[in-house]
């Protein structure tokens, strides 16, 4: 047969064979994959399907009497949710974390609106921030206080990732304008700064921070450890987006500064007027990236003795009566980072095709 | 009658460029150019490709800066001093062979800028001022549309009227016509021709002897970084004095 064209076949049955033939069958070798993917599909699938929900138990006072059924035993999910998402935070508070939580999805969610961007939001935000304290550091309005080594789940990972964006980001612009600036201490420095975070691992940042600063600090002097955690966070998170953000200033033609220059803009309100708005839009989606490796990057923190939702998980597991229940707590948090994940990238694709 | 102007206001000229050398790392691109423009003049430069004749007026809104020499801009001259560039900035307009449009703007948005940023004018006061100079360019209906969506003839009328919205004293024009198809070329000339009548002190590197012929009070022509001859269109056309004018006339005319 050959691929010249031929007269259009009618009817859906063709048509559906011509898309195969594109699509899947293109080649030999994209024959073969298809082929491979297709044999994996069938081997892998209905196993899980049959073990995450044909054979699941869903409530169960312990993993052992899950065993009868022989598949995924959700009841640990249904018995520790709440340690999972909350830690250790006071059962009987756990209301406020939970409202903490919903307060920082309805901001995010809210932000993602264009027409929603102005001072209003930015009043939502300082107000919402304020509300994230004083819900889950009680002390006030009385709330009993909770320390935030109890400041656990995921109330702890969107905090260092919403908290540790928003103060990076007017670091990580600083920085790409710095390493741009003709000012060549400013750019020294700049450039320096970005290289050594970038050059080291972002654990060791976090042992830095846990483990050293304290040995720096004068006694009384060092923070919670949360707040040496975020700082970190914040300062290294800082080298990769002024990365991207310069990824996007570079591609700004050398006729857009020439024309903001001779309408007599300054350098700032030429940045902040004209270039910016253009880098940054170029620039979404290494930005949006670096966002999603940094949220999951949050899960680092369990390393340094934060409890965040996979150390609750471990905790959970450490029980005797769900000693391996530990893939069925993975999979959940998995699913929570995956919602979380996704939704950036599918909301960064949506800024890029507006025009 | 600008003519006459200029050589009874000798005293104060609107630019002046006194024996200004300027270098590309080693290249040496504007060798002891020494020119003066008058108010309400129009100078045409021209010159082949490589002559410096727009690095000199992109020296004029110090675009580039010039090593050695003084330019003078209303008075004031060009130095190192960030307020004054800013301030000679503010009152000369500057138009790009590529038009330069802010693409992330509407072309409302694009005119408003600057009179709202650096002159610190109301929003609605700059768009009526944006809506005026739009009918002078004759694209009113072009506001609400984004650079992209327009010809090139379009944009570069747009870049027009962007420049007259911060009311400039003095235009500069870089080529302005040289990125455009031919039949857009006519509706910017038509423009700028407008401009002149009303008495812009402009500056214009163009090719287009047409334009020249018809609005120029002072013709320079620069081979090599040199100013090699300056005279009013009439004697610079008729009777060039240099060779090398000639040649370039005849290789730019005859087509």
């Amino acid at each position: 047969m050959t691929d010249i064209a031929q007269p259009a076949p009618a009817g859906p049955l063709p048509q559906a064979y011509r898309w195969l033939r594109a699509n899947l069958f293109g080649t030999p070798l994209s024959a073969a994959l298809t082929l491979l993917v297709l044999y994996a599909l069938i081997r892998l699938v209905p196993p899980l399907f049959d073990w995450a929900i044909v054979k699941a138990t869903w409530t169960a006072p312990n993993e052992q009497a899950c065993a009868a059924k022989g598949g995924a035993c959700w009841a640990f999910i249904t018995t520790w949710y709440r340690f999972i998402l909350f830690g250790r935070y006071p059962y009987a508070e756990q209301w406020r974390p939970a409202a903490v939580v919903l307060l920082l999805i309805l901001l995010l969610l809210a932000s993602c609106d264009r027409r929603l961007w102005g001072r209003a939001l930015a009043v939502a935000w300082v107000a919402g921030v304020i509300a994230v304290f004083v819900l889950m550091g009680g002390g006030v309005l009385g709330l009993s206080p909770v320390d935030t080594d109890l400041w656990n789940g995921l109330p702890l990972a969107l905090i260092l990732a919403v908290g540790g964006l928003a103060l990076s980001f007017p670091l990580a612009l600083a920085l790409a304008l710095g390493r741009r600036s003709q000012l060549r201490g400013i750019r020294a420095f700049s450039v320096a700064y970005i290289e050594f975070f970038r050059g080291l691992p972002f654990i060791t940042v976090l042992f830095m921070a846990a483990h050293m600063v304290p040995l720096f600090l004068p006694p009384g002097m060092t923070t919670a450890l949360l707040w040496r955690i975020e700082v970190a966070f914040v300062l290294f998170l800082a080298a990769y987006l002024a990365e991207a953000v310069r990824g996007g200033l570079q591609a700004i033609p050398r006729g857009q500064y020439e024309a903001a220059s001779s309408l007599g803009l300054g350098y700032w309100r030429q940045m902040r007027l004209i270039i910016l708005p253009q880098a940054l839009r170029i620039a979404i989606p290494p930005l949006v990236g670096t966002f999603i490796g940094a949220f999951k990057d949050t899960a680092l923190v369990s390393f340094v003795g934060l409890f965040d939702l996979l150390q609750d998980v471990a905790v959970g597991t450490n029980d005797p009566g769900w000693r391996s229940s530990y893939v069925e707590g993975y999979a959940f948090v998995a699913a929570i980072y995956f919602v979380f994940c996704y939704a950036m990238s599918r909301y960064s694709r949506s800024l890029e095709a507006r025009r | 009658m600008s003519n006459d102007n200029r050589n009874a206001s000798g005293s104060s000229p609107m630019i002046e460029l006194r024996h200004v050398d300027k270098w590309f790392g080693a290249f040496h691109v504007l060798k002891d150019v020494s020119l003066t423009v008058g108010r309400g003049e129009k100078v045409v430069v021209c010159g082949p490709s490589g002559s410096g004749k727009s690095t000199v007026i992109r020296c004029i809104n110090r675009l580039e800066e010039h090593q050695k020499g003084q330019i003078f801009v209303e008075g004031i001259e060009l130095t190192g001093d960030v307020r004054n560039i800013e301030a000679i900035r503010r009152d000369v307009g500057m138009v790009f062979q590529q038009f330069n449009l802010f693409p992330h703007l509407t072309v409302m948005e694009n005119l408003t800028l600057a009179p709202i940023w650096v002159r610190h004018m109301p929003r609605r006061e700059a768009e009526d001022l944006a809506r005026h100079y739009l009918e002078r360019v004759r694209i009113p209906e072009q506001a609400n549309k984004y650079p992209g969506q327009l010809s090139g003839g379009q944009q570069q009328r747009v870049a027009i009227a962007r420049s007259l919205c911060m009311r400039p004293q003095i235009m500069l024009f870089d080529e302005p016509t040289s990125a455009l198809d031919p039949e857009m070329i006519k509706e910017v000339l038509d423009v700028m021709i407008g401009l002149a009548e009303e008495g812009m002190t402009m500056v214009c590197v163009t090719h287009e002897m047409g334009f020249a012929q018809r609005v120029a009070d002072q013709m320079v022509f620069m081979d090599r970084g040199e100013i090699v001859e300056t005279a009013p269109p009439a004697e610079f056309f008729a009777a060039p004095k240099s060779e090398r004018t000639r040649l370039f006339l005849s290789q730019i005319l005859r087509g």
